[in-house]
């Protein structure tokens, strides 16, 4: 096997892995701290690409109107994480994990037919920023520039992240929120405030991600339910509310999708559902995460 | 079964207080006294006669469902396991018995009970795994189990189907009935009909009578407070891992009911979005009941039917049902109409 056919693989799986890093972040904050797998994640997601598609044709159809639209969308699906977990999500804290699955599946339901009536359910697609259109070659490998900006940008929110738990004050009690909420509360934090605060920063990030897959995959209903399940194995690979966690899960996953083609081709999907739940039964926390 | 539950949740802990505090069924009242199972049974039997084609089709979905959501009642409110992929054992469930069936020849009477077995055996296999995790991480391991046979059944061409899934699984032979009077008559569908009723009362009664012996006592037991089981000698995790290969067979029979049933068996029946669909049903009859679970999925096939009818936007529907029920009736609804029944009683006294 040539090895410039073995890089592209490898940045195949990459661009792969940047990608759902963007989405997994953002359910692996909010389980880190309020103890929920939101499933809603990927509808948050679908929303994003969907408003992105909408702010396009309202800007610009092409030119700057791209960028403008996905920081549109982001903004709209973070203002609906607000009203999401100020109405609803609130009242469940502290509730059985039951319901707050149920709930989020029944926003699962909600979301994907709003997007059905609001859309229809034809694909839609964005043309690639003209600034990022065309390629570049790589050690013999051909990338699109694009994929190369989201495989940059991937890296560059993880690392910003980290420097916001770690280094800052609003950091510090995202971290302590995580510890112990009631002590927190008791030394007169508003916990509230701060768990408002992580849900819509969580669903910015979905947003954002779902407007910038749009000039690579086309939108259509049910990407949500597809999504939702990929996060999911990154966050459970990487370890629930670790940032670096999923950011490792995702490579994980990118890699061995894009190889696990090459060894048995049929069975790739099985391997990564496989690898998941090796990782939870012998390390049920994830490879970066805690034990609870 | 007081102030000790360890559960926070309102629903729990009305759960806990269940088998003595439960208004429906108990008492001499004339209610309680007619035989209910043996007249929805008799009314089960006689769709076919009077309801014609389209009613019975909808009543066998009915009969499928509710064994498939009693079976996961059976680790939801009983043993107060949240599994998140139930679909998984009715999906092999299905697939043993339309794989038997349709590329072997095999006859009903061998494939139907190989079907449970294959599903008790992987549900053996993954529920050794699941039940040491607890809560939140138990809920994604069985997802991600679910997930796999999904996997499976989507790529393995050569066995599953792949996507193209498995069509046209030959009915059960009833030639023998052909000499019946009343039943050798009937198509061969209303033939599969009877039959089916007939294996998911018994299942039903079967599951029953688990839940009222001891062990299914244990179970509850485990189910309010899993330490003080630890404490008085009951081996939680075993107890466990049997509740959940008992539910994991009987969603497998419902799966190769339903296999044969809808004519075929395909990837889309294993998707995890199908566990929660069954949850759904479960919860909206009642998971604190023995037949919450057939009256959820009463319900929600008759809305479904209703609603499809007028807007193709079940789903939508679908999610606002469950947030009314997590917000408003977490009971469900026999858990709705046994509170305005004590709250009738109440009134009565004062």
């Amino acid at each position: 096997m040539a090895a410039s056919f073995l890089f592209s693989q490898f940045m195949g799986g990459l661009t792969t892995a940047m990608f759902l890093f963007l989405i997994a972040s953002g359910l692996s904050l909010v389980f880190g701290i309020m103890r929920v797998i939101n499933f809603a994640h990927g509808s948050f997601y679908m929303l994003g690409a969907y408003l992105a598609w909408q702010g396009v044709q309202w800007f610009h159809p092409t030119g700057a109107g791209f960028w403008a639209a996905s920081l549109f969308a982001a903004c709209a699906v973070g203002a609906l994480g607000a009203v999401v977990e100020r109405l609803f999500f609130r009242s469940l804290y502290g509730r059985d994990e039951l319901y707050q699955l149920l709930f989020t599946y029944a926003l699962v339901l909600i979301l994907g037919d709003a997007a059905k009536y609001l859309w229809g359910t034809d694909q839609l697609s964005v043309s690639t920023p003209p600034i990022l259109t065309g390629s570049v070659q790589i050690f013999g490998a051909t990338e699109p520039l694009y994929n190369l900006f989201i495989t940059v940008l991937g890296p560059l929110i993880a690392f910003g992240g980290w420097l916001v738990l770690n280094r800052s004050g609003v950091g510090r009690l995202v971290r302590a929120a995580q510890m112990d909420r009631e002590m927190l509360d008791a030394l007169g934090a508003n916990v509230g405030t701060i768990y408002t605060g992580m849900f819509v920063f969580s669903s910015f990030l979905a947003g954002l991600s779902g407007a910038l897959v749009t000039p690579i995959q086309s939108i259509v209903p049910g990407m949500d339910v597809l999504i939702i399940v990929q996060a999911f194995i990154v966050v459970v690979i990487g370890g629930m509310g670790s940032f670096w966690g999923t950011f490792w899960g995702s490579v994980i996953y990118g890699e061995v999708l894009s190889f696990g083609i090459l060894i048995f081709p049929g069975f790739s999907l099985f391997s990564v559902f496989a690898l998941m739940a090796v990782i939870l039964i012998v390390r049920p926390w994830g490879l970066f995460g805690r034990p609870l | 079964m007081t102030s000790e539950t360890t559960t926070t949740d309102p629903a729990v802990a009305a759960a806990a207080a269940a088998p003595t505090g439960r208004v429906i069924g108990t008492g001499s009242s004339l209610v309680s006294r007619i035989p209910w199972t043996l007249i929805v049974f008799l009314i089960a039997c006689s769709v076919p006669w009077v309801g014609g084609r389209y009613n019975t089709f909808l009543a066998e979905q009915i009969a499928i469902d509710a064994l498939f959501a009693v079976s996961l009642n059976l680790l939801l409110g009983t043993t107060g396991l949240v599994s998140f992929g139930h679909v998984a054992y009715f999906g092999v469930g299905a697939y043993v018995c339309g794989i038997l069936m349709k590329t072997y020849s095999v006859p009903f009477i061998i494939a139907f009970p190989a079907s449970g077995l294959g599903a008790a055996l992987f549900a053996l296999v993954s529920g050794y795994f699941c039940v040491r995790l607890i809560k939140l991480y138990f809920a994604m391991l069985t997802l991600a189990f679910s997930q796999i046979i999904w996997a499976i059944a989507y790529k393995w061409n050569d066995v599953t189907g792949g996507d193209q899934g498995l069509p046209e699984i030959p009915f059960p032979n009833f030639d023998w009935l052909n000499h019946v009077p009343w039943l050798g008559d009937l198509k061969t569908s209303d033939q599969f009909y009877l039959l089916t009723v007939v294996l998911i009362a018994v299942s039903l009664a079967i599951i029953h009578r688990i839940v009222r012996s001891p062990f299914g006592r244990v179970l509850t037991t485990i189910r309010d407070n899993p330490e003080r089981a630890a404490f008085i000698g009951v081996n939680v995790k075993l107890y466990q891992l049997a509740a959940f290969v008992v539910a994991g067979t009987f969603a497998g029979l419902a799966g190769a009911l339903y296999g044969i049933f809808s004519r075929g068996v395909f990837a889309d029946y294993v998707f995890w979005s199908k566990s929660a669909e069954v949850m759904i049903m479960t919860i909206l009859g009642g998971m604190n009941y023995f037949w919450g679970p057939p009256i959820g999925a009463f319900a929600l096939v008759w809305l479904n039917q209703e609603i499809t009818d007028y807007t193709q936007y079940w789903p939508f529907f679908l999610g606002a049902i469950l947030l009314l029920l997590l917000f408003g009736f977490p009971g469900g609804i026999l858990g709705g109409i046994d509170q305005l029944w004590r709250r009738l009683r109440r009134a009565r006294r004062a």
